[in-house]
């Protein structure tokens, strides 16, 4: 009787410990993330930008640094689904148009013009010489592009240098969003670890730890950066520089993300569930990760995601004046680099879509910070 | 009978920063506790809020050390162990004799973690059993404080308080323990739920042969439950007695004060009863000279506004009291009712 009825226990408790994993906390904060509409698009937004990043080499039809001397500010060309016949006649056939060049004679100056008497035929999947994909993955298709050779194909027009602007762009997304990221692990490495300590252990190191990260945000940040990019060795790589700005950019990010996760320590610290681990007998190491990380990892996540487009604007601001990542590098700094003077905004325009997508980005990520903050908070639940 | 748990002189004090530049001020929270814990017994610890009895609980089971004094466990084994003179380190075997219950059912139990693991925490962290052992053990120690093996599976969320209650029980008692600090355990609770889980406490107390140091504000739960009363005022013991004795006759101004205002449900008992309790309980950073009661005391006298009385034994009775005038006062207990000419008068 007795050994039945264990058995019994046993068997009708193991179905549900594992039915009721799917309402973990994860669970509770992704139902309460989609609620919040304008959050779930942006989700959405951020993904599609980060799926560009990753296959960069693929999506951009040309390579950012080819650049050709026929087609300098080249404006955009639109891409046409049909081609009118002679007849007038309507059939499907995606293509572009070429440019004619008309010499502007006040101006003496050569300006493009489409031509429509020329038709360039586009394609999805067109080959293209061998290249490796994220740089691991060796391919030679592109996922758009002419087939002619030698053809244009400029969608978002041309550079300075006849370089293609959608390709340029496309490649920068990943250096961007990259260093956004990248900046944004780094300070949060930093800020769990020394705000971790400060929280949990508190005394004089917490008093100390929030002296340096009062005086830290209180220099104005503009002036540090440019200062500490300056200071950099002007013969160092395009990777050493990438990683030094990185390295810039969380000395200040990581302030914040110590803040945020010292409080959170400070008044877990006092919750009796925390007292009862203790009284348990377990480490201050299991305490930690078992009891208190988990408890605000949703909120760490939240606040992460709100500082990086802090970095991406910083790392945007930074290239933009010259002092943060520099050519050959492509970042959306860098590339409005080239729209910095009337001259060009008068006369390509189109080197500002770098702008629209900082804009896009960022308010997608704080629109959808906020929707992961407002989801990790207990009080809605 | 013989002790489990004793404590000797034992002292607490927390100091307050006065900023960065302001002077410390230092805050006795407890002043020369001594007391005794027999095995099998339950000592109720009473007193108003402020009191102590809280950091009392505390202290003795180290989740905050004391200043001065000892704390020293018997187990069964025989020796003494000196609690509160051991690292964290050596302390870990004992935290399995000596549990704890928590006030507040909400935040004593891990919001993240399932029922399941926070009840199995205590066994893994002592590396007690694994597997297939440690799944029985929890779930059989669960089903006997009333929650279904159905249930294991989920968040504390979704539980009501009683429930709640019922799992923090499950945890201290799953490592089988001697000794268990409730700490004001059912005063988070509905009534109706407050006389389940003291039942509860009762039953499980008789089956696994549990000693209790149980921390509350009410009296009603206190007699219902305790073998023994020890009562605290600012930081000092006033009074240590057997339950009966101590409802019968009090031997400290202040635990007549207490029993004063203890609820009575007739009305017509009610009529003649003082409404209000005199005065309020000092701030413990300033505390008075002298008796530390008394100034709310209305038998005050000279001696007691300048000499501190110990906490001693009274002749003729199991009681300890700290008051000069202990077996001259007369003082009312919980069941004598208001005068007879009061109830005429109505």
């Amino acid at each position: 009787m007795a050994v039945e009825t264990m058995t019994r226990t046993t068997a009708i408790a193991e179905v549900p410990v594992r039915r009721a994993r799917r309402e973990s906390q994860l669970g509770l904060m992704w139902r309460r993330f989609k609620r919040h509409r304008l959050a779930l698009v942006s989700l959405w937004v951020v993904l599609a930008f980060y799926l560009v990043a990753l296959l960069a080499e693929f999506l951009a039809p040309a390579d950012p640094s080819a650049y050709s001397a026929r087609y300098t500010y080249a404006p955009p060309q639109g891409i046409q689904l049909f081609s009118t016949g002679e007849d007038g006649s309507w059939r499907f056939f995606p293509h572009v148009n070429g440019y004619a060049t008309e010499i502007d004679q006040k101006a003496m100056r050569r300006t493009f013009v489409i031509d429509p008497e020329v038709e360039i035929p586009v394609q999805f999947f067109v080959p293209s010489d061998p290249y490796l994909l994220a740089g691991v993955i060796p391919m030679s298709v592109k996922f758009i592009g002419v087939t002619e050779a030698r053809a244009p194909f400029y969608v978002l027009g041309a550079d300075r240098l006849g370089r293609d602007l959608l390709s340029r762009l496309i490649h920068g997304t990943r250096i961007s969003l990259s260093i956004g990221l990248a900046g944004v692990t780094l300070s949060l490495f930093f800020g769990i670890i020394i705000g971790g300590f400060a929280g949990y252990y508190g005394g004089w190191f917490d008093s100390a730890v929030m002296r340096v990260v009062e005086f830290i945000r209180s220099m104005p940040t503009i002036p540090l950066w440019l200062g500490l990019a300056a200071a950099l060795p002007k013969d160092w790589t395009a990777l050493q520089t990438y990683f030094a700005i990185t390295v810039i950019l969380s000395l200040i990010g990581w302030t914040e993300l110590a803040r945020v996760v010292r409080g959170r320590f400070l008044s877990l610290r006092t919750e009796d569930f925390v007292t009862a681990a203790q009284l348990d007998g377990a480490s201050d190491w299991r305490i930690i990760t078992r009891h208190m990380v988990p408890s605000f990892m949703s909120h760490i996540i939240a606040a992460a995601t709100l500082a990086i487009p802090g970095m991406i604007l910083a790392e945007t601001a930074l290239s933009f004046l010259g002092l943060g990542l520099q050519a050959p590098i492509v970042s959306w700094g860098t590339l409005l680099q080239d729209a910095q003077n009337i001259r060009t905004l008068a006369t390509a325009p189109w080197l500002l879509t770098p702008g629209i997508c900082v804009v896009v980005i960022i308010l997608s990520m704080n629109f959808f910070g906020d929707g992961l903050r407002d989801a990790a908070d207990p009080h809605g639940r | 009978m013989s002790a489990l748990l004793t404590v000797e002189h034992l002292s607490k004090h927390f100091t307050l920063s006065g900023g960065w530049f302001g002077p410390e001020r230092r805050l006795d929270a407890l002043t020369d506790i001594s007391l005794t814990v027999e095995a099998g017994e339950t000592l109720a610890i009473v007193g108003e809020s402020g009191c102590g009895k809280t950091t009392l609980g505390r202290c003795i089971i180290k989740a905050q050390p004391a200043n001065e004094g000892r704390v020293v466990y018997h187990p069964k084994s025989g020796g003494e162990v000196e609690l509160s003179a051991l690292s964290k380190r050596e302390i870990k075997p004992w935290r399995q004799d000596i549990r704890m219950i928590f006030q507040d059912p909400m935040s004593s139990l891990n919001p993240n973690m399932r029922v399941f693991d926070i009840v199995a925490e205590p066994l893994r962290i002592h590396r007690i059993c694994k597997g297939k052992e440690l799944e029985e053990r929890v779930i059989s120690t669960l089903e006997k404080v009333g929650i279904p093996a159905e249930a294991v599976g989920r968040y504390p969320h979704a539980f009501s308080g009683g429930q709640r209650q019922r799992i923090g029980i499950a945890r201290a008692l799953v490592l089988d323990p001697k000794l268990v600090i409730a700490d004001e355990a059912v005063s988070a609770l509905d009534v109706s739920i407050q006389a389940q889980v003291l039942n509860l406490l009762e039953d499980l107390k008789a089956e696994f042969g549990l000693t209790y140091i149980f921390i509350s504000h009410d009296l009603g739960v206190v007699n219902y439950i305790a073998d023994r009363v020890a009562v605290m005022y600012l930081g000092h013991m006033v009074e240590n007695a057997p339950t009966e004795m101590l409802f019968e006759r009090p031997r400290h101004p202040y635990t007549e004060l207490l029993l004063e205002a203890l609820p009575i449900a007739d009305p017509l008992r009610r009529k003649g009863r003082k409404k209000e309790v005199l005065g309020e309980i000092p701030y413990l950073g300033n505390r008075p000279v002298g008796c530390p009661f008394h100034p709310r005391c209305k038998y005050a006298e000279d001696k007691c506004r300048s000499e501190k009385p110990a906490l001693r034994p009274i002749e003729g009775t199991a009681q300890q009291a700290a008051c000069h005038f202990a077996e001259k006062l007369h003082l009312k207990g919980a069941y004598e009712d208001a005068p007879e000419a009061v109830l005429h008068e109505a």
